[in-house]
């Protein structure tokens, strides 16, 4: 990261990350850094809004009205927190009321079942064999791994997104949707095991088939 | 301690959060050591977690970070002072709306009724290069005298520019706007973002 020449040895920014120190800029009325604040979390705000609205052109503007709540409320955030969290949960926030606002028109809600309380069996119990991070290059694999998330409930893909996918933990995620930590656990347990079987049945027809694996050895 | 599978599945999140106390955790790695099930659901797990978890899944759609900048620009840059970003917004969108229709016409192939004379050399090529600038509305030709902020220029084509928002520049785009709806349509545009300067430098 270059350092930036207008920091001071002495000064206390010197220690700050370059993120840190945008934050106090935009804090002090450097409106013009906020974009390059929020920069590099566009895909995640944007994917925690995708997630909950399940629509592309909502999602895209619940990220922008989330942009300004964040940018409205940044003189309150604290160095506490991580800036990244911070701003996937208002925007998480922004999606759910956008949600029960248009309830009416969204019959998933009607089909909710209540968190399940038996155990989970796994189904297949397939050889495995890791497989590599560069298969996401291939637009075939991201779209079966989005196909596999979206056949989830949404109470499980929910939390699976925020503490899979955005990193969120355990505890913000639970602050994040409103559950409790013990749902979080319960419904997370479900989703990674759900997923493991969708994809592992997904490998069996052959989705991942052109993927340089072994002969035989089945990734799951 | 041992376990069963069952109690291995039960846990296996925990585990991976590394969310567990250390005699059951080390009575899981023993279980992991000897059953074969257990360990395909394991490192199936691990796969899911990984894949899931890499920012390579996550796609924004063509155009949204142009558009987030744009957005911000507008209602955070430019608004200032105690003057409402909405307001600015929905300035801004009532001239989008408007410059949209406009810029459409003059880059659609001229209707089939005007005479061969009047098409020739009129509308803006799509590809052309322009230039736009941080907060304001038009495209210019690169080198307009026009143009404020030029350290703050980005080039495009008038396509882009236009899907963006912009309108032509009236001094520089004149000899393509010899249409006289356009030119009355570009004239308001321009007295639009005059108002809207003039209005953000009262408040500041
Ligand atoms: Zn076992
Ligand atoms: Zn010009």
């Amino acid at each position: 990261m270059p350092e930036p020449n207008l920091v001071l040895e002495n000064s206390p920014l010197a220690a700050m990350t370059r993120e840190q120190q945008l934050i106090a800029s935009v804090q002090q009325g450097r409106r013009e850094l906020f974009y390059e604040l929020v920069r590099p979390y566009e895909r995640r705000v944007y994917a925690a809004a995708l997630a909950i609205l399940r629509n592309e052109a909502d999602a895209e503007e619940v990220c922008q009205e989330a942009m300004l709540k964040a940018f409205a409320h940044i003189p309150q955030f604290r160095a506490e927190a991580r800036f990244s969290t911070w701003l996937i949960q208002i925007t998480v926030n922004e999606a759910l009321m956008r949600r029960r606002r248009d309830r009416t028109v969204v019959m998933e809600g009607l089909a909710e079942h209540p968190d399940e309380e038996g155990n989970y069996t796994p189904r297949d119990f397939a050889d495995w064999r890791e497989i590599p991070s560069e298969a996401l290059e291939r637009k075939e694999v991201r779209q079966r791994l989005a196909e596999a998330l979206a056949m989830l409930d949404r109470k499980y893909r929910e939390v699976f997104m925020m503490r899979d996918m955005e990193h969120l933990n355990i505890q913000e995620t639970a602050e994040a949707l409103g559950i409790s930590t013990a749902s979080v656990k319960t419904r997370l347990l479900r989703a990674r095991l759900m997923l493991r079987d969708l994809l592992a049945a997904g490998w069996e027809r052959g989705w991942f088939s052109r993927l340089p694996f072994e002969k035989g050895s089945k990734p799951w | 301690m041992v376990v069963s599978c069952e109690a291995v599945w039960r846990e296996i999140s925990n585990y991976l959060e590394d969310d567990m106390d250390p005699g059951l955790r080390s009575a899981m790695e023993e279980h992991f050591r000897s059953c074969q099930h257990c360990n395909a659901v394991l490192e199936g797990t691990r796969n899911v977690i990984r894949l899931y978890g890499d920012d390579r899944m996550f796609e924004l759609p063509s155009g949204f970070s142009r558009r987030m900048e744009r957005w911000l620009t507008r209602n955070v840059v430019v608004s200032r002072g105690t003057w409402p970003g909405w307001l600015i917004a929905a300035v801004a969108a009532v001239l989008v709306a408007s410059s949209l229709t406009l810029a459409r016409s003059l880059m659609t192939p001229n209707p089939p009724l005007r005479s061969e004379h009047a098409q020739a050399g009129h509308g803006i090529p799509p590809d052309m290069v322009v230039v736009v600038t941080e907060g304001a509305k038009l495209f210019h030709v690169p080198g307009c005298e026009v143009i404020h902020n030029k350290d703050k220029q980005r080039t495009l084509t008038a396509k882009e520019a236009t899907r963006e928002g912009y309108v032509p520049c009236l001094r520089c785009m004149r000899k393509y706007l010899n249409l006289a709806g356009a030119r009355r349509a570009g004239a308001h545009a321009e007295k639009d973002e005059q108002r809207e300067a003039a209005i953000r430098a009262a408040v500041d």
